[in-house]
């Protein structure tokens, strides 16, 4: 059922202290890895809330990646322990909620281990591959053609407040 | 003399305990009656679905819409009702979040079904019989609505103006939100008509909440036996009173059981569970892999636990690897 | 170059850095900036070639003038790298800086990925969620933290101590712990120094002698730091220093206490000897210590261990009271706006490369053993001897003993070729001896060091290429009966050798400081894969950390020589004292803050800040945040369970904005 020209997307959050300077330090190095992830970068693990890892597989991610210092070397102190804690108990609801656990991914990466970027994303990106697409709006638009229209006007946008227009900038 | 605003009330897939809610004004409720007129309502008066059909397009001033959409009948009366209501409002938490129908989400509908009419201890159907969308009997054709496959809020199928949160909502929520309507002081549309912060702020427990929460362990209402006066979090008891909008006065918490989440969560938030997740793993204290795991063993089903009531309108909605079948119609 | 008609409040200009060939040689970026310029929102969408060159720059000045643009985003190299950059030629264009947003298509795109479509998709998603993020961002002000003039080194080798002079000198008070009794390091074993043979004790006792007298500079020796909260600008800092059982302001030096002690002679290892001589329980390190205060070694002291001893070293302190049994260590708290790390390196241990004999052979010793042989202070008084007190005739010194060395540590010591050139001199000065060096490669880069090996040459020291295999003491010929073999590939001869000597010397190279996770932990330091500290950037910031305020020099960051560590504790000063005389630092505004109406006061978020920014108001009932203390990391913010808390610069929408942008193209 799978597109033959899928790719696996990956999304990976990155702390900037330790794991980003390393993918840096890849860059630097001229390391070569599979193009399939993006990278958003954040101050800390402990800022991933666990809302932008369901976000992004909803939006149609297959597969999320996540980076920090390792542990007792947060920059913050203690960020990434909160980030294990969290990681550990999303594993299991993500279980419930039948998505494979090699598709979300909590990876420690210090910042002079850029070779540790380069083999945890190749390793990452051939076990989504296996796996296949994980789809969420695909699945979305199928489970939707069960009714007899489709779903009115714009689904309400639950964040009315905030995720509409910003206010208006003055230059 | 100015004609009372029309007003409408429908259930979908619900228990009836938000038709409770209303009738549960009480003496409050002739002060409703007379101030309104009730075009529809299903489970106290006798109009029809005809009745609605031959109304014009927005001649009912608001419909308060309870229950989760599950049917095909369902979906047909919501988007019905919305072409015949000015507003449209998702009344409960079935109606908002989905509700505890929607963690049927978790399943796939073949599941349930063949629990519900061939494996329950109490079901004798020897000849496995299903409902069927349509039959024949005595050469009449009998219909029944078709069970969908996901379990859906009202506005996932139709566009909503309101919503009055609460498994059911209090008679203080829905007086409020009845009487706004009659004054014309609605907030902005798509507003959840309750106040938009943590139930914490309402709860007499939070006086004594330790400022250094950290959990060594969680335990359910069960398993202990709960002071009245402590906050329950400090007891290790998991409630979602943090991580839910305020408004019913910590009924629950008043009734020495903790929060189960059923206002869904403040304006700020797009998934509750995940919230409310994030929250209790930072407050733990374990910090080594094995010990993490066995404190969140005290937590066995995190999505009945943090999705309770908001299963459909959380991010993932559903289990991701269940199919959509058709309907098997008789032959 | 597109440019779009005035369209919505939001007006973005996206430029597409070429970086020369290092982007544009796999991202097509025309492309990329044909694809952003469809985006709602954007206004100007340019590619070019030096975005972070002046005239790059200037474009984008330039553009927000005519083109009223509100919003910046250049998708260039690491935002790590020259995100300061650019914000900084926004605010010269007008615009707040924060209204800017930086994309990596270089680190994590070109350079990383060989294949150009995926390359340019890449890019375009990254920048396409650059683009949606950045419509959210708000003006920000940059917050300025005061800085506490007063600085802390830690370690007092040559590196602590010059830079802890350079800073004292500056006028500006210094805390100088080191964790021996006596400052001086490692240079204080040395005889000599190369390239210039000067006397290691002649250069340095005169600036440890300067640290002591120093009126702004505070020393503690036989201290340690234990614990170090805060950040930069305002560090405090608890320092551990352990007992003497000696008055530091009473020791007048003497030595009568050590001639007058119950054990007749030295009974247990001298350290600055190396173990090579014995000293008591009471003792001072060496002579020209600084302080020049005794210690008493609390295991070895029979008073300390059991109470029960004549105590005649009390009896010979009579005059001055200077014996105190009764001190307890003292944890002491100073209060610091900037630290320096010069704690050092310690040797590799030869044992760990059995087949050269280190610890079986007593006739195979290591440099620094006989630096201390050579070293008129020494335990033989500047003999070489072997063993058993006969001069040799004949010495061979192995290079690279735990560097370069796939079995033990991949790095080169930087060090050993020179310093063991200089103890083969010295060897040859003193003793006449036959010397010949082992070596896989002679690295004599520095200034007069060529020079030197030269001098080696002229002098007559034998230099044979090839990877010692092992050293023996079984003969197999008349000549080798009573010496130590090496068995050697000679590989410029070409065929296998065995060289009897007398005594060999293994040049051990440096290792990190066994301590070294615990110590970079305590100051919030990271480490590099080989194990030494890490700098900010090795080649334009190689004596910051990744921790404002906190910097490095000298043998901790890497091995190097005397020259170099001086030059690095001369940087590392340098840059602490412009942050002091600046004054303060500016904070970058991504402090996360609470909206008094969205909080509900579950007090939640109170236990989670390390820097405890988060305190709870009472009288409001509500959980409030302290900006001056936050720094930043966002973790209260995703706990927080009903939204309340926000992040400047990374706000929930932002991100979520960013994860649909990067999802939105396929």
């Amino acid at each position: 059922m799978s597109d033959p020209k899928w790719q696996p997307r990956i999304v990976a959050f990155f702390c900037n202290w330790c794991t980003y300077t390393a993918a840096d330090l890849a860059g630097v190095s001229r390391l070569k890895y599979a193009p399939n992830v993006r990278i958003i970068r954040l101050m800390c693990s402990g800022r991933v809330d666990p809302q932008f890892i369901l976000d992004a597989l909803a939006l149609g991610a297959d597969g999320v990646l996540i980076g920090g210092c390792h542990l007792g070397d947060c920059h913050y102190a203690e960020g990434n322990y909160k980030t294990a804690r969290r990681f550990q108990m999303l594993q299991r609801l993500l279980r419930d909620m039948g998505i494979e656990d090699q598709r979300v991914r909590l990876e420690w990466i210090s910042a002079s281990e850029g070779e540790r970027v380069k083999t945890v994303i190749n390793d990452m990106v051939e076990q989504v591959r296996a796996l296949g697409p994980l789809g969420l709006p695909q699945h979305r638009e199928d489970w939707d053609r069960e009714m007899a229209h489709p779903a009115g006007p714009a689904r309400q946008d639950e964040w009315a407040g905030q995720r509409a227009e910003p206010e208006a900038a003055h230059a | 003399m100015p004609e009372k605003p029309k007003i409408g009330f429908y259930w979908c897939a619900s228990c009836g305990g938000c038709e409770e809610a209303v009738v549960d004004f009480a003496e409050d409720i002739l002060g409703v009656l007379q101030a309104v007129d009730i075009v529809f309502w299903p489970v106290a008066m006798d109009f029809k679905k005809k009745h609605v059909e031959a109304m014009p397009d927005k001649s009912i001033a608001a419909t308060l819409l309870n229950g989760a959409i599950r049917t095909s009948e369902q979906e047909e009366m919501a988007r019905l009702l919305r072409r015949k209501s000015q507003y449209l409002i998702a009344y409960g938490a079935c109606a908002q979040l989905g509700g505890i129908p929607s963690l049927a989400n978790e399943f796939p509908r073949e599941q349930l079904l063949r629990y519900v009419y061939e494996e329950a201890p109490t079901v004798v159907n020897e000849a496995k019989t299903r409902p069927r969308t349509s039959s024949q009997n005595n050469g009449h054709t009998m219909t029944l609505p078709e069970f969908r496959n996901v379990v859906r809020a009202l506005d996932q199928v139709v566009d909503v103006d309101f919503y009055i949160p609460g498994c059911p909502p209090t008679p203080k929520i829905t007086k409020a939100a009845i009487g706004a309507l009659l004054e014309g002081k609605l907030p902005p549309k798509g507003s959840v008509l309750a106040p938009d912060v943590a139930l914490c702020e309402q709860c007499p427990r939070k006086a004594n909440k330790p400022a250094d929460l950290s959990f060594t362990r969680f335990q359910r209402p069960h398993q202990v036996v709960i002071d009245p006066n402590l906050c329950l979090l400090a007891q290790g008891i998991v409630c979602m009173g943090p991580a839910t909008r305020a408004g019913c006065e910590a009924a629950c918490p008043g009734g020495n059981m903790p929060c189960t989440g059923c206002f869904g969560p403040t304006s700020r938030v797009q998934d509750q569970g995940a919230k409310i997740l994030s929250s209790l793993c930072a407050n733990m204290a374990a910090k080594d892999d094995q010990e993490i795991r066995a404190v969140l063993a005290g937590i066995p089903d995190p999505v009945g636990t943090f999705y309770r009531y908001g299963l459909g309108k959380s991010l993932l909605r559903r289990k991701a690897n269940l199919p959509v079948e058709t309907a098997k119609d008789s032959p | 170059m597109n440019t779009n008609p005035k369209n919505g409040a939001v007006r973005i200009g996206f430029y597409i850095c070429h970086c020369g060939h290092n982007i544009a040689g796999m991202v097509d970026c025309a492309a990329v900036a044909l694809h952003i310029a469809k985006l709602p929102g954007v206004a100007v969408s340019r590619d070019y070639k030096y975005m972070c060159s002046d005239p790059g720059q200037e474009l984008i000045q330039q553009d927000i003038r005519e083109h009223q643009l509100n919003r910046v985003v250049v998708a260039s190299c690491s935002p790590l790298l020259h995100e300061h950059t650019f914000r900084k030629a926004v605010a010269a264009g007008g615009l707040n800086p924060f209204y800017f947003q930086m994309v990596n298509i270089r680190e994590h795109d070109s350079w990383v990925h060989t294949d150009r479509a995926e390359a340019t998709a890449k890019a375009k998603s990254l920048s396409h969620a650059a683009v949606c993020r950045v419509r959210f961002h708000r003006a920000l002000e940059t917050t300025r933290v005061p800085i506490n003039p007063d600085v802390l080194v830690v370690g007092g080798g040559i590196a602590g101590i010059h830079a802890a002079l350079t800073v004292a000198n500056s006028g500006k008070k210094v805390f100088l712990v080191e964790r021996d009794p006596s400052i001086g390091g490692h240079m204080a074993q040395f005889d000599k120094t190369f390239p210039t043979l000067d006397c290691a004790a002649c250069i340095l006792t005169p600036k440890m002698s300067a640290v002591r007298s120093h009126e702004n500079i505070t020393l503690w020796t036989y201290s340690e730091v234990v614990k170090v909260e805060g950040y930069v600008g305002n560090y405090k800092v608890t320092v551990r220093r352990k007992p003497r059982y000696v008055n530091e302001e009473l020791c007048a030096g003497c030595l009568e206490c050590i001639t007058a002690c119950v054990f007749k002679e030295g009974k247990f290892p001298d350290e600055f000897n190396v173990g090579l001589s014995k000293r008591k329980p009471v003792y001072i390190p060496f002579a020209q210590a600084v302080p020049p205060v005794v210690v008493i070694d609390p295991e070895r002291c029979l008073q300390v261990r059991t109470g029960k001893c004549k105590k005649t070293c009390i009896e010979a302190c009579a005059d001055r009271h200077a014996i105190d049994f009764s001190q307890k260590e003292e944890r002491v708290e100073v209060q610091v706006g900037n630290i320096i790390v010069a704690t050092g390196f310690k040797l590799f241990d030869a044992k760990r490369i059995p087949q050269y004999g280190y610890g079986h052979f007593p006739n195979v010793v290591t440099a620094i053993e006989l630096e201390r042989l050579v070293n008129s202070s020494g335990p033989t008084a500047g003999e070489i001897v072997l063993r058993d007190g006969r001069q040799p005739k004949s010495v061979g010194v192995i290079l690279c003993v735990g560097s370069r060395d796939l079995k033990t540590n991949r790095w080169c010591s930087r060090t050993c070729c020179m310093h063991s050139m200089k103890l083969a001199q010295l060897v040859r000065e003193h003793t006449g001896a036959d010397v010949t060096v082992f070596y896989m490669d002679i690295r004599a880069p520095g200034k007069g060091y060529e020079e030197f090996y030269d001098k080696s040459l002229k002098e007559g020291i034998q230099f044979v290429r090839g990877r010692v295999a092992e050293v023996t003491d079984w003969a197999m010929a008349p000549e080798e009966e009573g010496k130590l073999v090496i068995r050697v590939e000679d590989t410029l001869a070409g065929f296998v050798r065995r060289i009897p000597l007398d005594m060999i010397v293994l040049a051990a190279g440096m290792e990190p400081q066994a301590d070294s996770q615990e110590v970079r932990r305590m100051f919030n330091m990271s480490c590099g894969t080989e194990g030494w500290f890490l700098e900010k950037h090795p080649k334009l910031a190689p004596v910051s950390t990744f921790t404002d305020g906190v910097f490095i020099a000298g043998c901790c960051q890497g091995p190097k020589d005397i020259p170099d560590s001086v030059a690095q504790a001369g940087a590392a000063a340098a840059e602490a004292m412009a942050l002091v005389d600046k004054g303060y630092i500016e904070q970058e505004p991504n402090t996360a803050y609470i909206v008094e109406a969205d909080c509900s006061g579950c007090k939640s978020c109170l236990p989670l800040c390390p820097y405890t920014a988060i305190l709870f108001d009472d009288a409001k009932q509500k959980a409030r945040i302290n900006g001056a203390l936050c720094k930043g990391c966002g973790t209260c913010v995703a706990s927080c369970p009903s939204g309340s808390i926000r992040q400047n610069l990374f706000e929930d929408e932002e991100i979520f904005s960013e994860i649909e942008g990067v999802l939105a193209y396929v």
